[in-house]
């Protein structure tokens, strides 16, 4: 272990900055670097703390340890060549990350999914935002020190979505199912009968999992009044999704765009008050609530039809020159892809907006205070998948 | 939100002898964007963020576009006197367009909640004139967003509180999304090898030779 | 060694024999500890893998450590950029021997479907030795299970005295390997030569 005097003001000034405790006159500053091998950082993330005793005094988060290069590679090959690597993106929602992708493309090209091919689309992307907040919060407990049971129950309430997910598209995880147009294939026999079962039987386990966890006093000492993000900065600092939310701001894109077909559904936006831990934790149990009720209608409602628009094209796709940007409120927030084609078979310029890398400005503003046991669980909350944030 | 043409009406009422243009968008997402100049970056920004109408107060997206030198072969034809006879000689014209680096922004408003706005800056060239205004002190969504494209395309921005480089180490010179940026030669060839990779494995191998058969 | 025939016969008379060798291995096979280290989109497979449904404890593997020094067994979930190579490197050299490494999905064996990345590392075979690939993007957690299985052989047939010792007896043997630095254009250096070179692919008519 090293002790250094490190500059405590920052080389410059941000926009906007909570305002920062001093740390204790004379006293020794003690430099740490968490990650990019480290338990609690969710995969190869890197955070430099310099700690006063076990304050956070400064905090800098260091990227790239999963830069995969997936934007260049995109550049490089075909359109639709690029959707399996957009599985590979936030690997936890795959199947949100290819609707985003099509959208966009739509956009471009000026394509339209039939119903049925909305309303699939609306279904899975449902069910990816549970599996993803039910494993956020098991991994979140488990940073927490919950070590085990949550997530084991996570997970077991995960695999019966990934079981849809395979028979629907062949894979568990790296679904590659969207296309510009459409989906890839129609859902087979039975399968509606078996996500409902899977739905009705959701609640059950939130019911459990609520009072296993929601009221539990160790998780309400940890949670609450920890990595309070404010209103203003968060928008300030482009914060998106439950992150948002949970710092009181009504900014929910599946509401403000109506993109898909999301304005048939009657859901309600969760908002939290005090923009903490708890609150974030909570609008994610409550965004599973609204997910299952937009799931009950989607497949009471979904009707029988074509799946792929008849003027979208496979092979040979090129757009005409132009651009466009596509949004979706994905699980973590706003994905975005912003495509510019020059009328060749491969895009000109291909960009993720990434939700979790955004969402990661803020993370000094809300650790600056607390303790370091804090900030493994203000990262945590913040939900953020490697894959997305270094692309 | 009100047309495009009406905004640079009052942009330039707001602000005299501003240039800001409207650039076309073909593809059918009809998202045309504004084309905003460097100097005047900031207090469009500004403008933008703090106008009763806009209130752009989200930066959703920020993102560099490389446009590398472009030259455009023309053939013209002109009648010339060779030898005291008039001749009509076919001739080749190249135009030569320079690079620049362009920065998009992509602006949506949380409090009226309507958008995009998009307005994009572009830098001198390629080499040395590549600095554009930061956006950080306006909008802090913008911090890491101008850090990644002054890491992967190099363009610097005036006013950054902590311009380092984000994904790729410190001392890593190259700025790898332009698009000629060279990647290091070190991958080996596959089985299945064709066109460039063909090439690329015949230098390493003489037994890639026999590939093509 | 004892008599196949002898061996069987005290077993019928309720006498259990061994070799110490057996038994060494026995007992290695059955606890070995991996890393907790996921890099990529594997690494949420692995988590799976140990998970209630694929119950990665049958095969005493659960025990998932957070530091190098307790561990066994490396899983490289996941690609690894170039950015990243010098930490697995380290982060290898830090286990103790005996130390195995499993190359868990496309990505940590060539590259993957990234392989055209500037910043990916074309497999992790060259800069540490690795005992069990696993292909798949991602492998299933039943691959993993698969490798374990493998790994666990290979543990069980190893001698521990003779020629065919395995690599972490033998003195001559490094049982660390030279960390890449980061360089101006790529990681220098880009291979460690005495682990991996180019294949040479031959064709027959």
């Amino acid at each position: 272990m090293s002790t250094s005097h490190l500059q405590l003001e920052a080389q410059t000034e941000p926009a906007f900055r909570v305002e920062r405790r001093p740390a204790v006159e004379g006293g020794d500053l003690l430099e740490v670097s968490m990650g990019p091998q480290h338990p609690s950082t969710h995969g190869v993330f890197r955070m430099d703390v310099v700690l006063d005793g076990e304050r956070i005094v400064k905090l800098k988060p260091v990227f790239g340890y999963l830069h995969r290069n997936h934007e260049k590679i995109a550049e490089n090959s075909t359109y639709l060549g690029s959707m399996p690597y957009t599985d590979r993106l936030d690997y936890f929602c795959s199947l949100t990350n290819n609707w985003a992708y099509a959208l966009t493309i739509e956009k471009l090209a000026g394509l339209q999914a039939p119903e049925r091919a909305e309303y699939i689309r609306v279904i899975t992307a449902e069910l990816t935002r549970l599996q993803n907040h039910v494993c956020l919060i098991g991994f979140l407990l488990q940073d927490m020190g919950a070590s085990g049971t949550p997530l084991m129950y996570a997970f077991r309430e995960r695999e019966a979505i990934l079981d849809l997910f395979e028979s629907l598209t062949g894979a568990r995880m790296m679904c590659n199912y969207m296309r510009f147009g459409g989906c890839r294939v129609d859902l087979p026999a039975g399968w509606l009968e078996q996500a409902s079962r899977v739905v009705d039987r959701f609640p059950r386990f939130l019911e459990e999992f609520d009072r296993l966890i929601s009221g539990n006093e160790i998780l309400a000492a940890r949670t609450q009044g920890v990595g309070v993000l404010p209103r203003e900065l968060a928008i300030n600092a482009s914060i998106t999704g439950p992150v948002l939310r949970a710092s009181g701001v009504n900014y929910d894109i599946r509401k403000v765009d109506k993109y898909g077909i999301y304005d048939r559904f009657a859901f309600r936006v969760p908002l939290g008050d005090h923009g903490d831990v708890y609150d974030r934790y909570m609008i994610r149990v409550l965004e599973m609530h609204e997910s299952l009720a937009i799931l009950r209608q989607a497949i009471r409602d979904i009707p029988p039809g074509p799946i792929m628009d008849p003027k979208a094209k496979i092979r040979g796709f090129k757009p005409k020159a132009g651009e466009a940007y596509g949004r979706i409120e994905s699980p973590k927030g706003e994905l975005g892809f912003y495509v510019i084609s020059d009328g060749s078979p491969n895009p000109h310029r291909y960009r993720v907006r990434p939700p979790s890398l955004i969402n990661l400005t803020v993370l000094e503003d809300m650790c600056l205070g607390q303790t370091v046991a804090d900030s493994v669980i203000i990262l945590g909350s913040i939900d953020i998948v490697l894959g997305e944030v270094d692309r | 939100m009100e047309p495009l043409e009406q905004l640079i009406a009052r942009i330039n009422s707001t602000f005299p002898g501003s240039e800001v243009s409207l650039m076309p968008n073909d593809a059918p997402s009809s998202q045309t964007s504004l084309l905003v100049s460097r100097k005047d970056g900031r207090r469009v920004a500004e403008f933008f963020k703090s106008d009763s109408l806009l209130r752009m107060d989200f930066l959703s997206n920020l993102t560099g576009v490389d446009w590398p030198d472009t030259v455009t072969k023309q053939k013209i034809k002109t009648k010339r006197n060779v030898d005291g006879v008039e001749k009509e000689i076919e001739e080749t014209v190249e135009t030569r367009k320079p690079g620049f680096l362009e920065v998009v922004y992509h602006l949506y408003s949380m409090e009226l909640q309507h958008g995009p706005l998009i307005f994009r800056m572009r830098t001198e060239n390629r080499v040395d004139g590549v600095h554009l205004p930061s956006l950080t002190p306006v909008w802090r969504g913008a911090e890491l967003q101008e850090r990644e494209v002054f890491d992967l395309y190099g363009v610097r921005f005036e006013g950054h509180p902590d311009l380092r480089r984000l994904l790729m180490w410190e001392t890593f010179e190259d700025h790898p999304m332009r698009k000629d940026y060279v990647e290091p030669d070190d991958y080996e060839f596959e089985p299945t090898a064709h066109d460039e990779v063909l090439t690329k494995a015949k230098a390493y191998d003489s037994c890639a030779v026999a590939l093509r058969t | 060694m004892m008599d196949e025939g002898l061996r069987r016969e005290l077993s019928r008379q309720g006498i259990f024999t061994t070799t110490l060798e057996g038994l060494y291995n026995w007992g290695r096979k059955n606890s070995i500890w991996p890393l907790q280290f996921g890099l990529a989109c594997c690494a949420i497979e692995m988590i799976a893998a140990s998970m209630a449904r694929f119950d990665l404890a049958r095969f005493g593997a659960e025990v998932f450590r957070p530091s190098p020094r307790q561990a066994d067994l490396m899983i490289v979930a996941g690609t690894v950029t170039k950015k990243m190579a010098p930490q697995v490197v380290r982060l290898y050299n830090q286990m103790p021997e005996p130390k195995y490494v499993i190359a868990m999905g496309a990505c940590a064996i060539s590259g993957g479907p990234f392989k055209q990345g500037y910043n990916v590392l074309k497999g992790i075979d060259r800069y540490i030795p690795v005992d069990v690939h696993i292909p798949g993007c991602p492998p299933r957690p039943e691959a993993l299970l698969h490798a374990f299985m493998t790994l666990q052989k290979r543990i069980d047939q190893q001698r521990l005295t003779g020629p065919s010792s395995p690599r972490h007896l033998k003195e001559s043997e490094p049982s660390e390997f030279p960390i890449p630095a980061f360089g101006a254009h790529d990681l220098t250096p880009g291979k460690n030569p005495a682990l991996w070179s180019p294949p040479k692919i031959i064709r027959g008519s």
